[in-house]
């Protein structure tokens, strides 16, 4: 049975991976992944999987894998730096290998649309030893995950789904096929290979690096790893998914090029080995940093002139756009409008007209007072858009959790007095440990986890941590109950909110401030 | 058959709901479509855009290549300058007349709107007025979006589905005004593209059709 849906990028992964039948989907909100779990989700009774947030990516992976073990199939999903979170369980599922199916979308942000890096994935599915695939479109996006969960299973082997924003967030109609009934619950035969003790583990990652040949060998024959020597062979191209799009675009259609377009990992090197030898030289395109373009250019050179990324034919950094991949090639279209206007002023995002937030930095401001400005360690969040004025509060921002883990270094560095502010669900997700930390150390610091009751950036996601629950959290890490202060951040409550700001940026010891208030966004 | 669309505008003013309309009516139209839409940060209250193709064959980028596109549908004047090198030079640039302040350097107004009546295919629309008129004051959305719809393969009816699947569970009230929205909207549009289609330069086109600005 087949039908034809308008669907995100994100939203063909995760339809795909319910009509592959998993049995469970597993995320923590992140752009531009969050909509995968949405939407499976959205569907979840219908198609009876469980489908639910974590804590965080790390979290979220070892579920996966879990149901993996017991031999049912799972999708595990987050943005780019999320995979850094799940970095251990990921790197290490390669080395234990899988039961039933377990594929990982991992979505980047090429351009940092809303993102800290743009760092590419599929570095670290090189790294993990596993094969990756990366849609072009839409439609590759369903049938490459359908396919992710073929391939893992034939080979006991995580695979990676390798989107990005554009793919992620842009909708197309998608022809989709046949529902496949879930796996039955299996536990493995041999338990050794979950069991990662030296001595079981050597024997794993043996068995994993003689795996990689066959993946290689696969990946060769894969339809998804295209070559073509027609066309004017003093130029070759070799290109990635979402960049074989601008290419196609640029030149009306037809690549007038030999060319090879590589869409599954391990990279196919025999065939890119083909094209360098039928051309006088090759221009390497990429979505993402110069993965294909390093690996080409090698220690010692591709023997013919390369350009891309590495000599400045491509930018280095940002997102690729039709327009940018089409100079590579010297082709420029006419550019009739430009603005008229003398200043165009930019619009950046901001806080919420009424956002909780707003409230408490105003109290946090007045509290400070007029003197020296003391650095607030701030975190991930809508929080973070209090950067802006009139508000300033931010004076940090790295990872998740990073608020309170860098205010430890900092007390520790004689800073009087210590600030970090932190969202509530970022705080579930890994300001706990910074937290548990700075408690058993009695750090002299003052602690803001601003409650609003959800994932807020991200589109009003299940906060995991919220209301009594995080107060019991915080005087469960070891935080004094008389140093944990709820506030109601509201205008009429300015001046009070204030004064027990100051009362606890005075106290010499470890203060939480909790301004409790549901976000404007999810009243809506 | 091939329309490449910039819609622009604010977070929060309903751009992805102008996009899911033009999706599915040209989903049901048997079109081929790719729409790239901004979610995250940006949403806001930040510029937002969405690349809107749908063609009668393969549409190869999710971005539409600059000095390609063949409308900029705005519900925000400011917002129309960012995307103007996106515009060939026979394309339309539908926007709303009122401004969405919400930065401390916003423009004189009347700059604002100069610059897009300068160009030769501007429909500058009161959706403002329209929508409060249906007592509807945030459908300044559909109000453009029915203003786009005379220089689009649509039919008005085209969008009762999905004005319907949109709107349904806030009652039937809010989808008849809705719809009448989009009607007075498209016929604003209609007014104006006549008399653009006649020679008549496009603030005199305006002129005309807001006789009571």
């Amino acid at each position: 049975m087949q039908k034809r849906e308008l669907l995100l990028g994100d939203e063909a992964v995760a339809l795909a991976a319910l009509d592959a039948g998993i049995s469970g989907a597993y995320s923590y909100p992140g752009t531009p992944a969050t909509e995968i779990l949405e939407y499976v989700q959205s569907r979840a009774a219908d198609y009876g999987v469980k489908a639910s947030w974590s804590a965080n990516e790390k979290v979220a992976y070892e579920g996966a894998l879990g149901m993996s073990y017991c031999g049912k199939r799972a999708l595990v999903s987050m943005k780019h730096v999320g995979l850094n979170v799940a970095a251990d369980p990921f790197v290490n599922s390669g080395v234990t290998g899988v039961g039933g199916g377990l594929v990982l979308c991992v979505a980047d942000d090429p351009g940092m649309h809303s993102s800290q890096d743009e760092q590419d994935s599929r570095y670290l599915a090189h790294f993990a030893l596993i094969p990756c695939l990366e849609p072009r479109n839409q439609q590759e996006a369903y049938d490459m995950t359908r396919e992710a969960f073929e391939l893992s299973e034939r080979f006991a082997t995580p695979v990676m789904v390798r989107i990005v924003t554009r793919l992620a967030h842009s909708r197309a109609d998608v022809v989709t096929s046949a529902r496949r009934e879930q796996n039955a619950l299996k536990l493995p035969e041999d338990v050794s290979g979950y069991i990662l003790l030296p001595s079981n583990a050597r024997v794993q990652y043996d068995k994993l690096v003689k795996k990689y040949p066959l993946l290689e060998e696969v990946a060769a024959a894969s339809p998804h790893n295209q070559i073509s020597l027609e066309g004017d062979r003093r130029v070759g191209i070799l290109c990635n998914s979402i960049a074989y799009n601008y290419i196609r675009e640029a030149f009306g259609g037809t690549i007038p090029h030999p060319f090879v377009k590589v869409g599954m990992y391990p990279m196919p090197k025999a065939m890119i080995r083909r094209l360098v030898e039928a051309v006088d030289e090759v221009v390497v395109v990429e979505e993402g940093y110069p993965f294909l373009e390093e690996a080409l250019r090698g220690i010692t050179g591709a023997g013919k002139p390369v350009h891309g990324m590495l000599d400045g034919r491509l930018p280095r950094t940002g997102e690729l756009t039709p327009a940018i991949v089409a100079k590579a090639f010297g082709i420029v279209s006419e550019i009739p409008f430009v603005p008229t206007l003398e200043k165009l002023p930019g619009r950046p995002p901001a806080l919420c007209p009424g956002c909780p937030h707003a409230d408490s930095f105003r109290a946090v401001k007045l509290a400070s007072g007029d003197g020296p400005k003391v650095p607030i360690f701030s975190d991930i969040g809508c929080y973070t858009l209090s950067f802006y004025p009139p508000y300033n509060a931010v004076d940090s921002c790295v990872d998740m959790g990073a608020s309170i883990s860098m205010a430890i270094g900092a007390a520790h560095a004689g800073l009087h007095p210590v600030m970090c502010s932190i969202g509530d669900s970022t705080f579930g997700h890994s300001g706990m440990t910074g937290l548990l930390t700075a408690a058993y150390e009695k750090l002299p610091m003052t602690v803001f986890i601003l409650d609003n009751g959800t994932v807020a950036m991200t589109g009003t996601q299940d906060t995991l941590l919220t209301g009594e629950a995080l107060v019991k959290a915080v005087i469960g890490l070891g935080v004094e109950p008389e140093h944990v202060r709820v506030l109601s951040p509201l205008p009429k409550n300015l001046e009070e909110n204030a004064r027990i700001i100051r009362e606890e940026l005075e106290y010499k010891g470890l203060s939480v401030i909790i301004p409790r208030r549901i976000c404007v966004q999810y009243k809506r | 058959m091939k329309q490449d669309i910039i819609l622009a505008g604010v977070g929060g003013q309903g751009i992805l709901t102008i996009a899911f309309m033009l999706d599915s009516a040209a989903l049901a139209r048997g079109y081929r479509i790719k729409q790239a839409e901004v979610h995250g940060m940006a949403q806001r209250g930040g510029a937002v855009y969405s690349h809107l193709r749908f063609a009668d064959s393969e549409i190869l980028s999710d971005l539409i290549p600059a000095g390609q596109a063949d409308m900029i549908l705005s519900v925000e004047p400011l917002e129309v300058q960012r995307y103007l090198p996106y515009l060939h030079r026979n394309a339309v640039v539908v926007s709303s007349v009122h401004p969405f302040k919400n930065i401390p350097d916003y423009p004189e107004e009347k700059a604002v709107l100069d610059a897009l009546l300068e160009l030769p295919r501007a429909v500058l629309v009161d959706a403002r007025q329209i929508a409060t008129a249906h007592k509807m004051p945030r459908a300044e959305n559909m109000a453009m979006l029915g203003a786009a719809l005379p220089f689009l393969p649509f039919e008005l009816a085209d969008f009762d589905p999905f004005i319907r699947a949109q709107f349904e569970r806030k009652g039937e009230a809010v989808v008849q005004s809705n719809m009448a929205v989009l009607a007075q909207g498209f016929r604003t549009g209609m007014a104006v593209k006549e008399r653009l289609d006649a020679g008549m330069p496009a603030d005199v086109a305006f002129r005309e059709t807001h006789p009571n600005p």
